[in-house]
């Protein structure tokens, strides 16, 4: 999708009117990018996040980021794997940030476990349905709690947004080996979990 | 020392251990459904632009007072200079007016000096050119006498 743009940037400096085309072109590229992923980057970090406003600020940032450096972007990658690397880095950033350890320590914003697990699947019908999955669903963001940055990223990566582990570590900059052993540290902490309550 | 084969170290497959635990995939899979419901009705909640709106009636409101005052303070600045120039236009004329009675008062003392100077000066005349009143008596009395 953007393998033509070194060729319309080399007709942009002989023609203005291709100029502006392709500025147009460009930026209908990006809006349909935002339109289309603009969901699974706000889910990621909702679910990392667990502030809806949080989520809502660090999703702004990733496309405002995402659009400066736009021209950049070479298409080496798909254009989510590139947001949500971005992401990744706005989330961490953020928690790091010296400002923000205030939040950080308190999570004043971010909903508590039961609130979060008030969320149901659709499907479930009868009221005893709902409450076990009320609490399996709670048994796993209780263990998502304690996994550490990178494993709960690698955890949400793969069972929320369905990425294969090659796409996970091409998002985080890891090797399949080590987005394997986060998971299944993960996986365990979460059976570990599940196990000790049923 | 006990001699553990390499195969008990291995870190399980995250597929493995899902493959083993029907439990655990149906907790993923619930896990997975409740943040999506939660992640769709966050990304679609209405957003309301209240505070944009109360934050616009604000400024109107601090604009209009904002004019308000300045004109306001305009208008009190011309009253103000209009009251200070006939109060300044006042006190000249009545200035111009003690000058002007002053000058007739020195006008009156010099001319009631120049009469006096000159009645004087006709007086000092007249007395020169009259004789003295026994003068002509003294001649008279001379002459009978020299007989």
């Amino acid at each position: 999708m953007r393998a033509s743009t070194p060729v319309m940037a080399a007709c942009t400096i002989l023609d203005p009117m291709t100029m502006a085309t392709a500025d147009e072109h460009a930026a209908q590229e990006f809006s349909s990018v935002v339109a289309s992923h603009r969901p699974q980057i706000f889910r990621f970090l909702l679910a990392s996040t667990r502030d809806v406003d949080l989520a809502e600020t660090l999703t702004q940032e990733c496309f405002l980021k995402a659009h400066r450096n736009w021209s950049s972007f070479r298409g080496d990658s798909s254009a989510m794997t590139w947001l949500m690397r971005i992401a990744i880095n706005l989330q961490k950033d953020h928690w790091r940030n010296r400002r923000m350890q205030f939040w950080r320590q308190t999570r004043a914003n971010s909903v508590d476990l039961d609130e979060a697990s008030d969320w149901l699947p659709s499907g479930e019908s009868s009221q005893e349905t709902k409450l076990l999955a009320r609490e399996r669903v709670s048994q796993v963001w209780s263990a998502v709690e304690r996994l550490s940055e990178r494993q709960r990223t690698v955890f949400l990566l793969r069972y929320v947004e369905e990425l294969e582990l090659s796409e996970i570590a091409h998002t985080t900059g890891l090797s399949e080996g080590t987005v394997k052993a986060h998971l299944s540290r993960a996986l365990a902490r979460v059976r570990a979990e599940l196990g000790g309550k049923r | 020392m006990t001699w553990k084969p390499k195969w008990t170290n291995r870190t399980e497959e995250p597929a493995e251990i899902e493959a083993s635990d029907p439990a655990l995939q149906q907790a993923l899979g619930d896990f997975k459904a409740s943040v999506r419901a939660w992640s769709d009705a966050a990304h679609n909640r209405p957003r309301t632009v209240q505070s944009i709106v109360v934050h616009r009636s604000w400024q109107l409101a601090a604009g209009w007072s904002l004019a308000a005052v300045l004109l306001a303070g305009t208008m009190s600045g011309g009253f103000y200079e209009h009251h200070q120039r006939v109060v300044a236009s006042q006190i000249a004329a009545a200035h111009r007016a003690e000058q002007e009675r002053q000058a007739a008062a020195q006008r009156a003392v010099d001319q009631a000096q120049q009469e006096d100077d000159v009645l004087a000066s006709v007086d000092t005349d007249v007395s020169r050119e009259v004789p003295s009143a026994m003068e002509p008596l003294a001649q008279l009395t001379d002459e009978g006498d020299s007989k």
